[in-house]
């Protein structure tokens, strides 16, 4: 198979054991790398004892994969998976940067790490030069310093590996802030000061292995292709398609923060308790004017769709952001009552220096501050912060305290469903309604209420096998590709491992047959549409709900109760265009059933014996079995 | 463009795309290679993207400090040419290079440079073609000192940070 390096590194931070592994041809031609190779790595090695695995255990492997198309489609992602100790299952979390570039070329497909560090690590990477090193100097430190750090240390390490070279370029870095070492479920792995694998929690799972960060620099070429000038071809017409999108150029996802509300009435403001806002505040333009940076991007990038924000005085002077992205916009801004760009820019850096999750952290600040309102948390229990709508600096230091777990701060870390969970059990009053996830990963910042968001439909959440992620929204048909694509097309991006902006966008795609034949042109694997979604997606598509369903072991999810939306969601909207407005039950549930039959799970939404069998999964049907959900 | 040609950059508005290294070891190996790139962006601070190449100093101290006669300047584009079979590798012309511009191949034994693409540079047109504008080509002019701006990557760092991010900022993310 080409476009791959070849090999993958296995690290086990227990022992401090180094070694390389290959897969097969008939897995990687099955499961492709990112996504779906690691659903395939973690059901092989943990799928037996999956519900015993503590995510935040040693047992948990965490997984840094590239795909065969990483470096080769505008856009560069690399995916980070592992058991989520957010939804229990595997969460396919991508996240923008070169490490994929450097790794592939350094000569590696992917990292598989497992056990637990005995002190605080992390792994450097030059070429075939692989080395644990002690983080003792960087943990504890926030994003800023991490890096300026890391950047400077190891380009004096790649200097005495290669000598006489000349001047080293940095190598790329993935890295945890104080939420991941501490632990919270609501930690992202971080590349740049920015960008953040937030969805799984994967932030959490490398400080529980006290992995602070992975440095890699690759010397050599990205690995041979099978057809070059199909490759460059498709690498020009979709450049070239991407070159059109003057304003999502221009504005990015940032031109969201007003339009999600004030269009679509699916923006999450005050904790979902609204999703329509018309703020002028929030236009674009208010934001334009932070940005020092207008068009900022990633390897290979042809929209650069990022803009860099600087805060350059004022009472939050010092702070570096991207534009905010519309993520962050909406669940460190409306969501928190925060309409001006320049809160929200403050807000996002805070969130991005702690290694949080925009939306996973978002959601938990929005969920305390409905609590205080409602009167259920007191500012005691709060320790003296008053989280009132709008107030940022009361935001950030619950952020805090969130991220280094003190006081309240503890049980917030946890993510909105298992604060619930212990808020509940603490006051006697039953909080989880206010608690807005779909399976312990809280949803995207686009509200279904309204139906007006092309990213997920009434099910999008509730079925999807990545629980509330909304890059990967299960849809009706399965391999829906218009207007937003569902969940089998995502699992494809998150296999090969490529951008969903610069090929798959609501307004804008690459179609299934080209992006195939792009596939096709870095493998040498023809791959056909319905090769791909009527059997290899679904295969990844069934280990993946397998895993979901078996959960554990502080969780488990049942379909009747659990494929459903956040109860707010069931909630008449109560203003806008689209006041009044909620989603349909009878409707819902016949959606529900529907996928679950056009998947190939029963009634229950169980994955049927006969289609485990011809996707040729049996050990699945054997552990299904052995938990009770098949006879 | 005629005679002799210069790149200009404005770092500030570089995306860090690095189209400009995938089209430049495109051309020059026939593989998406960005160590064997010939101009090669810096981010030694996120956000702060240096794309870094040959200046060509009006005095070429690299060229001088050569001791094998390897580097020579292409009369018609003013580039320092590399002879790969007389470059044995020794350095001096990274050291003689005020901005620490040439590298070694990474898996070769010679020193690589910007060589202009021979007039028609490939970073210039993939820059332009995505409308970043942060390289362009011009002519190259009399009277001018290019060697006044042919600085390290650390030293452009500085200074772009200090324009992007203010001074402040600049010097507690870098120093």
């Amino acid at each position: 198979m080409r476009g791959y390096a070849g090999k993958f590194l296995e690290i086990d931070l227990s022992s401090g054991a180094i070694k390389e592994l290959k897969f097969s041809e008939k897995i990687l031609v099955d499961y492709i790398g990112g996504r779906g190779l690691a659903t395939k790595i973690l059901w092989d090695r943990l799928g037996s004892r999956w519900e015993k695995v503590d995510p935040l255990g040693p047992e948990n492997i965490l997984l840094v994969l590239t795909g065969p198309l990483t470096g080769y489609a505008p856009g560069t992602k690399i995916c980070i998976s592992g058991k989520s100790p957010q939804s229990n299952g595997v969460i396919g979390s991508t996240v923008a940067g070169e490490f994929g570039v450097d790794l592939k070329c350094a000569g590696y497909d992917g990292l598989i790490i497992t056990g637990e560090a005995e002190k605080p690590s992390y792994i450097f990477i030059c070429d075939n030069h692989v080395e644990i090193k002690d983080a003792k100097a960087i943990w504890g430190k926030k994003a800023r310093e991490s890096l300026k750090y890391l950047v400077k240390k190891s380009i004096e390490d790649i200097k005495t590996i290669k000598q006489n070279y000349g001047e080293v370029k940095e190598p790329s870095i993935l890295y945890v802030g104080p939420a991941g070492e501490n632990r919270t479920r609501v930690a992202a792995v971080m590349a740049k000061y920015t960008h953040g694998a937030g969805y799984g929690g994967y932030g959490g799972v490398m400080g529980s292995k006290k992995l602070k960060a992975i440095v890699v620099k690759g010397f050599g070429p990205l690995p041979e292709v099978h057809d070059l000038d199909t490759v460059l071809q498709f690498f020009r017409e979709i450049s070239k398609r991407n070159f059109e999108l003057e304003h999502f150029r221009r504005f990015g996802t940032g031109a969201g923060g007003y339009y999600h509300g004030a269009v679509q009435s699916s923006e999450p403001i005050r904790n979902w308790q609204e999703e329509w806002h018309n703020r002028d505040s929030y236009r674009p333009e208010e934001f334009d004017k932070f940005w020092v940076k207008k068009y900022w991007g990633d390897f290979g990038c042809a929209i650069t769709c990022l803009k860099l924000a600087v805060l350059r005085d004022g009472k939050f002077k010092g702070a570096i952001c991207d534009n905010p992205d519309y993520e962050n916009q909406a669940y460190v801004g409306t969501n928190l009552g925060i309409f001006s760009p320049e809160d929200n820019i403050y807000l996002s850096y805070i969130i991005n220096e702690l290694g949080m999750c925009g939306i996973q952290g978002g959601a938990v600040l929005g969920f305390a501050a409905e609590l205080y309102e409602k009167g259920i948390l007191s500012e005691k229990d709060l320790e003296g912060i008053k989280p009132e709508w709008g107030d940022t600096e009361a935001f950030a230091a619950l952020a805090e305290k969130i991220a280094y777990r003190q006081g309240i701060g503890d049980i917030l870390a946890e993510g909105v469903y298992r604060a619930a969970r212990k808020i509940s059990k603490i006051k006697g009053i039953d909080v989880s309604k206010y608690a807005v996830h779909v399976k312990g990963v809280a949803v995207g910042a686009h509200g279904v209420r309204s139906g007006k968001d092309d990213v997920a439909q009434d099910i999008g959440y509730a079925c999807s096998v990545q629980a509330g992620d909304h890059t990967s929204a299960a849809s009706l048909p399965p391999d829906r590709d218009s207007p937003a694509p569902g969940e089998l097309r995502a699992m494809f991006l998150d296999s090969a491992v490529l951008c969903m902006f610069t090929t798959t966008l609501p307004f804008f795609k690459l179609e299934d047959n080209e992006i195939f034949r792009f596939y096709e042109a870095v493998t040498g694997y023809n791959l056909s549409r319905e090769e791909w979604y009527n059997e290899k997606a679904l295969r990844i598509l069934h280990l993946q709900r397998t895993m979901l369903l078996l959960g554990g072991p502080d969780a488990c999810w049942r379909p009747e109760t659990d494929d459903d939306n956040p109860p707010r969601f069931w909630e008449p909207l109560p203003s806008g265009p689209c006041k009044g407005k909620t989603l349909d039950r009878k409707k819902f549930e016949e959606n529900r059933l529907n996928y679950y039959r056009s998947v190939g799970w029963d009634e229950r939404g169980i994955p049927k014996p006969e289609t485990l069998e011809k996707l040729g999964l049996h050990e699945v049907i054997a552990k299904l079995k052995e938990v009770g959900y098949i006879d | 463009m005629k005679g002799p040609i210069w790149i200009e950059r404005l770092y500030e508005r570089c995306s860090g795309c690095r189209r400009c290294e995938i089209a430049c070891s495109l051309l020059h190996e026939g593989r998406i290679w960005p160590e064997a790139s010939r101009i090669r962006v810096f981010m030694l601070i996120p956000g702060v993207e240096v794309p870094h190449l040959c200046f060509q100093c009006e005095d070429y101290p690299c060229v001088k400090a050569c001791p094998f006669e390897a580097l020579s300047i292409n009369s018609e584009t003013g580039a320092v040419n590399v002879d790969e079979s007389k470059c044995n590798a020794c350095g001096l012309c990274i050291k003689a290079c005020p901005a620490k511009v040439p590298h070694m191949h990474p898996m070769k034994n010679h020193v690589i440079i910007c060589d202009l693409c021979g007039g028609r540079p490939r970073c210039v047109e993939t820059c332009t073609e995505g409308r970043w504008n942060a390289l362009r080509v011009t002519s190259r002019e009399r009277d001018f000192s290019y060697k006044s701006l042919a600085k390290t990557p650390e030293e452009l760092t500085r200074k772009v940070a200090e324009k992007l991010y203010g001074k402040e900022i600049a010097r507690e993310v870098y120093e």
